[in-house]
C-alpha cells in the first residue's frame, strides 16, 4: 500500500541563517517505511535533481540511541505515543495529509542545520553529577550490596531515558526537568548512589537551570517521551533538590569542585 | 596474492593459561601517578570499549582526547545491544567457571581465536559485572535483591546478566557517565561530532590523527603518545545491517592503509533473529534480541505452498527444524548455526510472510506455560518494538524473523596487549579481531568491549608508554601531519568535485547487494571472484559518477557518507579476497565447497588454523597475507556439534 | 592546525539563559533557583488554598442568617484577645496572606520571564498538545484575572469603596453581601461567578501541581492527588458561586 503526502519542512542553512518552510510533494510512500526512510527517499530525489538534501540526525534507527527527533505536526516524534521518529511508521498517515516538520526548538538547543540541533547542554548536565564515582577496579563483588527488585526496577524505569530531547522540545517553557530527573532518580534511588546523592542533585539541577526553563507541570514531556519516563521522577528530583538545599554544605562538595579549585 | 612467510607473534606470555594474565600484569612496566599527565592519549570512538577506556585512563590521570562522530558520546551503537553480558560468576551454581566460559567462547568461535586472549576475557568478565554494578547499572534483580541471570545461545549455563532488553544501553550509559565525570574534572577532552579521517604515522609509530569537525568542516590534527581506535565493526559495508546508519570502517581502514594489518575480514556474523526486509526503501535492519530464543520456538510450515495464517497451521504440519535437527541445544544453537538453518529453510521455499523471506518465532507455548505477564516482563519492550515495526501483535501471531548482518569478528590485528603491528596504535572492542574467532557468542560483545576498555588496555598501554617518559608527543604542525591533512583535504575536494549522477546511498546499496549475495551466509569461489570484480568496478563507478552536493566547509551529511562508503569498497574487496583465500568453513565464514554431509561447517585445521592478517597492498591491488599461527593447548579443536 | 572545538564537549558554545545557582546566601540561593521558586509558589499556594477554603466555609454562615454571619465577622476581629489587641490576629493573618500573595506572584512572574528566554521561538507550524490541560495552559491568565478580581473584591466587601459599593456598612458583612449581590447590581454577581470559576480552574491545576513541585510523590497516592485537586476546586467553586446565586434567586434575603 502506498500513500501520497505533502511535506512542509523547515530548512535553515546554518546556525545564524534565517530559516523557512519548503514544500515537497511526496508520491508513492510505502506504508511500511519509517518516517526517516520517507525522508531518505525525499533526499535521494533532491540530490538527483541537484538540490541539497534535508539535514536530519539519526543513527541506530531502532529507537534507542536518541539521536533522531523532529517535531511532526506540532508534536515531538509525531503523534504515536512513546516512539522515536525513526520508529514512527508511515502507516500512521493517510493520503492527502500535509505534514509539517520542524526541528526541536529551545534556546539551548541551537539549530546546526535544517532539522539538526545541538544537544550538548544535555551532556553538560550529566557531566555536572550524573554518575557514581566508582573508579575502575575499586568495585566490591557485584552481589555484595542487595538491591531490592522494586528499587532496581524503579532505577531502570528512570535509566531508560535515551536523551533525545523530546521533553525539552515539547515543553512550552523549554524545560529539561524530565531528562535531568531521569538521571538523578536513576542514581539517587540505588544504594550505590547514596554517597553523592545530595551533591549530585544540587549540581545537576543548578546546571540544568543555567540552560533550561522551569517546570509548570504540564506533563507534555511525559506524553511524548519515547522511553515512557514518568513525571513522578520530576517530583522525586524536586524533593531531593529541596532537601539538598538544607543539607550541610560539606555534603554538596564534588570531586570536580576540589579539582577545579586546585587547578 | 603475495604471502609474507614470516609469522606474526601474539606476544602472549608463556606459562599456564590461567596464570598468563596475572603474570603479565606483574611484569609489565608502570607509569607513576605524577607522570601520567605528561602522556597524551587519543581515543577514537565512545562505545563500550572506547568510552570505558577513556574513563579509566582519565581516572588514572592520563591526558586523554576523545573523538566521536555522533552529537554525544552516549549514542555509540553499543547502546543498541539488547540481550545481555556474559560473566563466569557462577551465581546460579550451575557449574560455570572461567574455564567453561573460555571453552564455550573458543568452541563458539570455531577454534579460530587466540586461547590466551579468550581466557583473559573470561577471567575479567567477573570484574566487569562488579564494576558496572558499582557504577549503578540497573541490572535485573531477583526478589531477594541478588543479580538475576539468564541463559543464552551457545551455553548450557545461566551466565548472562541483563537490564531488561536494554543491557547495551545501560552498560554504555555506565561508561558514558564515568567518561563525563572525567570530562568534568578535566582529564578528558571530548570532541563530539568530530570524525577521524586519517592516521598519522611518524618514525614508524602512530603519532596522531587528522579529523574533520562535522559542524564546521574544519580539518585539524591531533597528536599523542598513543592512538586507540574503538570505532566498531564494518557491518555497514553490506548497506543493510543491524548497525547504526553512521557506523563505519573509515578509522580502521585508514589505519590499515597506513600500515596496520587487517585480520580475518571474512569473519562476519549474521544474526539469526532480525525483522525481515519489507521493501526497497529499507534503510537498516532491526534485531530482535537473541534472548527471545529462550522462550520462542522457531518453525516453518512443512508445506512450501502453505497459504494459511500461522495460527491456522496445525502442529503436525509445522517443522520445528532447530528442535528436530539439534535436539540438545534446540532453539539455542549458536548464531551461525541458527542463521544458516533459517537460510536453508527459506531457500528451500518454506519462507513465511508476504515476501516469503522469514521464519516464525512463536511464543504461543511459552505464553501458555508462563502466562502473558511473565513474557511481557521478560520481553515487553522487544514485543512492542516488533509490533510497531512489523504492524503485527507478537502476543497473538508469531514473529517473523530472518538473519541479518550484525557483527564483524574481523578487524585490525592486535597482539596480546591490544597493540596493532604499528607501535602506538591500539585497537579495542569490535574494531579489533581478537577474541571471538570465526563466530561470536551472544552476550559476548559487551563483555569484550568492556574488558578491553576497563581492564586490558589500561594495563597494557602504560607498558608501552613507560619507555617514552620525557619524550613529548609529536608536534601536530610537523610535516607528517601537514601531509596527511592535505591528503584529507584533497579527498574531500575530490568527492565534492565529481558531480556525477548517482547518490551515495544508491551506489552503497549496490555494494551491499554484491556483498550479501556473494559474501553473506554462504560463499563459494566463483561467487567470491565475481564479487571481487564487481566491487572493483563499483569502486571506480563511485569515484567517477557519485553526486555529493554542498561544500566541505559546513555540516554536510552526504559528504560524510561518501567518505565512509568509499572505504567500504576497498574493505569489501579485501573481505572477498580473505573469504576466497580461506578454503574452509568456520563459524561465520561458510564456504559451500567445505561442508559436512549434513550441511554443517567443515573446518580444515591442518591448513587454516591461523589468523589471516592482511597488509595493505595498494588501492585495487590484493593485500599481502601475514599469518599468526593458532595453537590450542587447552581447548582441543573438535567438530562443533550442537546436536 | 589546532582545532577550535576544544570546548564543545563541555557545551561551552551553548548559550545559557542565566547564571549558576549556589553562589549566594542560602535563602537567596534557594529562592534564586527555579525549583526553589516553584516550592515557594507551592507553599504560598497551600496558604492561599487554606485561606480560600476557610473563607468559603465562614461565608456559609450566610445561610444561617444575619446574626450568625455578623457574629462570625466580629469573632475574627477578636481572636487572640486579650494577649493580642483587637484585630491583632486578623492583621497577622492578613500580613501572612499579603506576603504569600506577593511571593506567589513574584515567583510566577520571574519564572515566566525565564521560561520565555528558554523558549524564545514558538513552533511555526503550530502546536499539538498531548497532555497539558486547559487549566495548566491558562494558569498565567487565570492567575492575573483572579488577582484583578481580588482587588475588586476587597474594594467591594472589605474597604467598601463607594465607587463600587455605595451602601457599605462597617462590621455588617451580611448586609453588605446582600446589597452587593442585589439583582439590580447583577453585573457584580456575574463578575463574582466568572472569577470564581477561573479561581476553580487555577486551583485545579495548582492543587495538583503543588505536590509535584514539593516532591510529595508516592505512586500509591498519585492518583489521589488528582482527585484531591478536582474535589477541592469543585468545593470552592460551588460554595463561592452559591452566594451570589442564593441572593439573586432570593433564597437568602
Amino acid at each position: 500500500m502506498t500513500i501520497s503526502l505533502t511535506l512542509k519542512v523547515w530548512r535553515q542553512k546554518g546556525p545564524n541563517a534565517a530559516g523557512g518552510f519548503e514544500t515537497y510533494s511526496v508520491p508513492d510512500v510505502n506504508e511500511d517505511m519509517s518516517f526517516l526512510e520517507m525522508l531518505d527517499v525525499v533526499n535521494e530525489d533532491l540530490i538527483t535533481s541537484g538540490k541539497e538534501p534535508i539535514a536530519f540526525d539519526s543513527d541506530c534507527r531502532e529507537g534507542i540511541c536518541g539521536m533522531c527527533g523532529v517535531v511532526i505536526n506540532g508534536r515531538p516524534h509525531g503523534s504515536v505515543a512513546h516512539v522515536t521518529t525513526c520508529q514512527l511508521h508511515m502507516r500512521n498517515f493517510r493520503t492527502g495529509d500535509t505534514i509539517v516538520v520542524e526541528p526541536w526548538r529551545a534556546k539551548s538547543f541551537p539549530i546546526i542545520k535544517d532539522l539538526v540541533v545541538d544537544r550538548t547542554a544535555f551532556d553538560r548536565i550529566i557531566q555536572s553529577g550524573g554518575f557514581i564515582s566508582a573508579s575502575t577496579g575499586s568495585a566490591p563483588d557485584a552481589n555484595a550490596t542487595l538491591v531490592p527488585k522494586a528499587v532496581a526496577d524503579k532505577a531502570m524505569d528512570a535509566a531508560a531515558c535515551i536523551g533525545c530531547g523530546a521533553c525539552v522540545a515539547a515543553c512550552p517553557n523549554g524545560a529539561a526537568q524530565l531528562f535531568t530527573s531521569a538521571k538523578v532518580s536513576h542514581l539517587n534511588v540505588l544504594p550505590q548512589g547514596q554517597p553523592e546523592r545530595w551533591a549530585r542533585v544540587a549540581s545537576m539541577v543548578d546546571t540544568m537551570e543555567e540552560y533550561f526553563g522551569s517546570c509548570t507541570n504540564f506533563g507534555e514531556c511525559e506524553a511524548v517521551c519515547p522511553a515512557s519516563v514518568s513525571i513522578n521522577f520530576i517530583a522525586q528530583m524536586n524533593r531531593d533538590y529541596l532537601r539538598a538545599k538544607f543539607k550541610d554544605r560539606r555534603s554538596l562538595v564534588r570531586a570536580a569542585d576540589v579539582a577545579n579549585d586546585e587547578g | 596474492m603475495t604471502t609474507d612467510t614470516a609469522t606474526l607473534a601474539s606476544n602472549a606470555p608463556d606459562g599456564p593459561l590461567a596464570d598468563k594474565w596475572n603474570t603479565h600484569r606483574a611484569n609489565m612496566k608502570l607509569v607513576a601517578p605524577q607522570n601520567r599527565r605528561k602522556f597524551d592519549i587519543i581515543i577514537v570512538g565512545t562505545g563500550l570499549a572506547g568510552g570505558a577506556a577513556a574513563a579509566t585512563l582519565g581516572e588514572m590521570g592520563y591526558n586523554v582526547k576523545v573523538f566521536c562522530y555522533q552529537d554525544s558520546p552516549r549514542r555509540a551503537h553499543s547502546i543498541a545491544a539488547q540481550g545481555g553480558i556474559n560473566a563466569s560468576k557462577n551465581y546460579k551454581n550451575d557449574g560455570d567457571s572461567d574455564y567453561r566460559l573460555f571453552y564455550d567462547t573458543i568452541k563458539g568461535g570455531d577454534y579460530r581465536a587466540r586461547e590466551s586472549n579468550v581466557y583473559r576475557l573470561a577471567e575479567i568478565s567477573r570484574n566487569i559485572i562488579d564494576q558496572c554494578v558499582a557504577q549503578g547499572v540497573p541490572f535485573a534483580r531477583e526478589y531477594g535483591g541478588l543479580l538475576d541471570t539468564r541463559s543464552f545461545g551457545g551455553a548450557q549455563v545461566s551466565r548472562t546478566f541483563y537490564a531488561r532488553g536494554q543491557t547495551g544501553q545501560q552498560l554504555l550509559l555506565g561508561a558514558y557517565q564515568a567518561l563525563t565525570r572525567q570530562i568534568e574534572v578535566g582529564t578528558v577532552t571530548m570532541y563530539p561530532r568530530t570524525e577521524m579521517l586519517d592516521l598519522v604515522v611518524k618514525d614508524g609509530k602512530a603519532a596522531g590523527i587528522v579529523v574533520r569537525d562535522l559542524v564546521t568542516g574544519e580539518v585539524s590534527s591531533h597528536s599523542a603518545h598513543a592512538v586507540v581506535l574503538g570505532t566498531g565493526g564494518y557491518g555497514n559495508a553490506f548497506f543493510l545491517s543491524t548497525n547504526a546508519k553512521g557506523c563505519n570502517a573509515t578509522a580502521i581502514w585508514r589505519a590499515h592503509r597506513k600500515g596496520a594489518y587487517f585480520a580475518n575480514p571474512c569473519y562476519t556474523q549474521i544474526h539469526p533473529t532480525c525483522i525481515p526486509v519489507s521493501g526497497d526503501h529499507q534503510s537498516k535492519l532491526t534485531l530482535m534480541s537473541e534472548s527471545l530464543r529462550n522462550d520462542g520456538r522457531i518453525w516453518v510450515p512443512k508445506d512450501k505452498n502453505e497459504t494459511r495464517t500461522a495460527n491456522a497451521i496445525p502442529e503436525d504440519e509445522r517443522d520445528y527444524y532447530l528442535e528436530r535437527i539439534y535436539p540438545a541445544f534446540a532453539n539455542l544453537v549458536p548464531r551461525d548455526v541458527a542463521s544458516r538453518a533459517a537460510k536453508r529453510m527459506v531457500d528451500a521455499g518454506h519462507g513465511v510472510g508476504p515476501l516469503k523471506n522469514g521464519v516464525y518465532l512463536d511464543f504461543k507455548s511459552a505464553i501458555e506455560r508462563l502466562g502473558r505477564e511473565t513474557i511481557e516482563q521478560r520481553y515487553g519492550n522487544l514485543f512492542d518494538m516488533y509490533a510497531n515495526i512489523a504492524g503485527e501483535d507478537p502476543y497473538k501471531v508469531p514473529m517473523r524473523i530472518y538473519p541479518a548482518v550484525h557483527y564483524t569478528m574481523g578487524g585490525l590485528w592486535v597482539d596480546y596487549n591490544l597493540m596493532s603491528n604499528l607501535p602506538g596504535l591500539f585497537v579495542i572492542g569490535e574494531a579489533n579481531f581478537s577474541d571471538h574467532g570465526a563466530n561470536r557468542l551472544g552476550a559476548s560483545a559487551l563483555m569484550q568491549g568492556l574488558s578491553d576498555g576497563y581492564f586490558v588496555l589500561p594495563a597494557t598501554l602504560p607498558n608501552y608508554l613507560a619507555g617514552m617518559l620525557g619524550t613529548p608527543a609529536p608536534d601536530p604542525s610537523s610535516a607528517e601531519f601537514k601531509a596527511v591533512e592535505s591528503e584529507v583535504q584533497d579527498r574531500v575536494s575530490k568527492l565534492l568535485s565529481i558531480n556525477g549522477k548517482q547518490t551515495v546511498d544508491a551506489i552503497h546499496r549496490r555494494l551491499g547487494k554484491v556483498l550479501w549475495d556473494n559474501c553473506g551466509m554462504g560463499r563459494n569461489a566463483e561467487g567470491l571472484r565475481t564479487a571481487q570484480k564487481e566491487i572493483a568496478a563499483l569502486r571506480e563507478e563511485f569515484w567517477s559518477d557519485v553526486k555529493v552536493l554542498g561544500s566541505g566547509a559546513d555540516f554536510n551529511q552526504s559528504l560524510e557518507k561518501a567518505g565512509r562508503v568509499a572505504d567500504f569498497f576497498e574493505l569489501g574487496e579485501l573481505l572477498a579476497q580473505d573469504a576466497l583465500d580461506r578454503e574452509e568453513s568456520c563459524g561465520g565464514h561458510f564456504r559451500e565447497e567445505h561442508q559436512t554431509p549434513e550441511g554443517e561447517a567443515l573446518r580444515d585445521d591442518e591448513h587454516f588454523s591461523y589468523v589471516a592478517a592482511w597488509e595493505f597492498g595498494g588501492t585495487g591491488k590484493p593485500g599481502v597475507l601475514h599469518k599468526e599461527q593458532l595453537t590450542f593447548e587447552y581447548a582441543h579443536p573438535t567438530q562443533r556439534s550442537y546436536k | 592546525m589546532v582545532s577550535q572545538t576544544t570546548g564543545r564537549g563541555r557545551a561551552e558554545h551553548i548559550p545559557t539563559i542565566r547564571g549558576r545557582n549556589g553562589q549566594r546566601f542560602w535563602l537567596a540561593d534557594f529562592y534564586g533557583s527555579a525549583i526553589g521558586k516553584k516550592a515557594v509558589m507551592a507553599i504560598t499556594g497551600i496558604l492561599l488554598l487554606g485561606f480560600v477554603l476557610v473563607h468559603m466555609i465562614g461565608n456559609l454562615k450566610l445561610y444561617l442568617g444575619e446574626e450568625h454571619l455578623n457574629a462570625y465577622g466580629e469573632y475574627l476581629r477578636e481572636i487572640g484577645e486579650p494577649i493580642l489587641p483587637h484585630t491583632g490576629f486578623l492583621w497577622i493573618m492578613r500580613s501572612a496572606l499579603i506576603l504569600a500573595f506577593i511571593l506567589h506572584i513574584h515567583a510566577a512572574a520571574t519564572l515566566t520571564v525565564l521560561n520565555r528566554k528558554a523558549r524564545p521561538q514558538k513552533y511555526l507550524g503550530g502546536r499539538d498538545y498531548a497532555a497539558a490541560s486547559y487549566a495548566a495552559r491558562t494558569m498565567r491568565w487565570s492567575g492575573v484575572i483572579v488577582g484583578l478580581y481580588l482587588v475588586f473584591h476587597l474594594m467591594d466587601m472589605t474597604w467598601g469603596w463607594h465607587v463600587v459599593h455605595s451602601n457599605f456598612q462597617d462590621g455588617k458583612p451580611y448586609e453588605n453581601l446582600l446589597h452587593s449581590f442585589a439583582p439590580e447590581r447583577w453585573p457584580v454577581s456575574v463578575i463574582y461567578i466568572v472569577a470564581n470559576v477561573l479561581l476553580g480552574i487555577h486551583i485545579y491545576h495548582g492543587a495538583w501541581s503543588l505536590f509535584q513541585s514539593l516532591g510529595w510523590n508516592n505512586p500509591r497516592f498519585n492518583l489521589w492527588r488528582n482527585w484531591f485537586a478536582k474535589v477541592f476546586a469543585a468545593v470552592i467553586v460551588i460554595g463561592n458561586v452559591s452566594f451570589p446565586i442564593a441572593v439573586l434567586t432570593g433564597i437568602v434575603s
